[in-house]
């Protein structure tokens, strides 16, 4: 979701600097009212499933306590998600944090483009951090003007920390009343939140070609790897995918057909992504 | 013990890159190079995590019920349900089919 949007957020705001929410312009003014709402139903709907997290988290043997700190602390669910299923498979911590730290490498790249879009002061920068998410991201850059935009972050961010720690705990205590979490069917919850996180980054043949040597890796040395390392050693088909793609054009570009060449190169740099 | 210095260097590592994405100035992180491998690194690592979380029992590969669930996942996927009703789908399936075979 979030990538879907950003590059169109991203040409529209360089197009909009210093005119935004200016009447007549072109680009009508998005009501404060509607972009709460838009908001609202990011922030509650990943918000509540915060309670998966929670029976996830306490059904892999980590406490209360320590399931809380990762939702109040990492607030970013696919790592969160990571470091848990890591340590029910019996991983080393270490190797679990890895694994959850580089799935969350990616809010640097939010980061980046928010820093631009909603240009916050230094001081309150600190704070905001914590909630650069996918999330927050995507409804932020949906947005036509700065204002809209701050107003999109803030209120994503704020519904769904909260929502997303107190469902958190909610699912931490019910994990433990309901006892066998496998039988309510709650260890697919994991799976299908990595899984709809996933879908929308599949769009070309590159990305599916890493996604799916990643999943060959993956399942593959789980048998002969200690657990959490296969994960890691699955992460280099990104790389290996690039590497190949660059080599591929390099020899398209020396190669064959001089004529053609040169067009398509230039058209693959357009794609900018 | 352990697994509190997991949490901790997660939410310290976490937290690092959050902030460095909003601090740094643009064009560092900007090179063509390291926003595709960006882009495709959670893609390799969530495939991953997606089909051990489904098809693993610990360092042993399993067929069972969660592979039902995830395709039901899929399918609520491909026609555009809202990510609740996906996540949702996925238990649902799981501990149908697990109280129907037993």
């Amino acid at each position: 979701m979030a990538e879907q949007t950003t590059s169109t957020a991203i040409r529209a705001g360089s197009a909009r600097d210093g005119q935004a929410g200016r009447p007549g312009d072109g680009r009508p003014e998005k009501a404060d009212s509607a972009v709460v709402r838009d908001a609202l139903g990011v922030g509650v709907a990943v918000g509540l499933s915060g309670f998966a997290f929670g029976v996830t988290s306490a059904g892999s043997g980590l406490s209360v306590l320590q399931t809380c700190a990762l939702s109040l602390l990492v607030f970013t669910g696919a790592s969160q998600f990571a470091l848990v299923g890591a340590i029910a498979a019996g991983g080393n911590p270490l190797t679990a944090a890895a694994g959850a730290f580089f799935l969350g490498v990616r809010n640097s790249f939010y980061g980046l483009r928010l820093s631009q879009l909603l240009a916050l002061p230094r001081v309150v920068r600190p704070f905001a951090a914590h909630w650069v998410i996918d999330e927050t991201t995507a409804v932020s850059l949906a947005q036509p003007t700065r204002r809209s935009a701050r107003i999109g972050f803030t209120v994503t961010g704020l519904t769904l920390y909260v929502l997303w720690n107190l469902t958190t705990l909610l699912g931490a205590l019910g994990a433990e009343a309901i006892g066998d979490t496998d039988a309510w069917g709650l260890d697919a919850a994991g799976p299908a939140v990595f899984l709809a996180l996933l879908a929308p980054m599949l769009r070309t043949a590159t990305e599916r070609a890493v996604a799916g040597i990643a999943v060959i890796l993956g399942l593959g040395l789980l048998p002969v790897l200690p657990a959490g390392v296969p994960v890691l050693v699955a992460a280099l088909a990104a790389p290996a995918v690039l590497y190949a793609e660059g080599r591929r054009a390099a020899r398209r570009a020396t190669g064959k057909n001089p004529q053609e060449d040169p067009r398509k190169a230039d058209g693959r740099q357009g794609e900018g992504r | 013990m352990n697994i509190w210095i997991a949490v901790a260097v997660t939410a310290v590592g976490c937290y690092a890159v959050k902030l460095i994405g909003l601090l740094v100035p643009a064009g560092v992180l900007e090179r063509p190079l390291v926003r595709r491998l960006a882009a495709l690194l959670p893609v390799a690592l969530l495939a991953a995590l997606t089909a051990q979380q489904t098809f693993a029992d610990g360092t042993t590969l399993v067929l069972d019920a969660k592979a039902a669930g995830l395709a039901a996942a899929a399918v609520a996927l491909i026609l555009r349900a809202p990510f609740l009703v996906v996540v949702a789908a996925a238990v649902v399936v799981t501990a149908g089919l697990r109280a129907v075979t037993g």
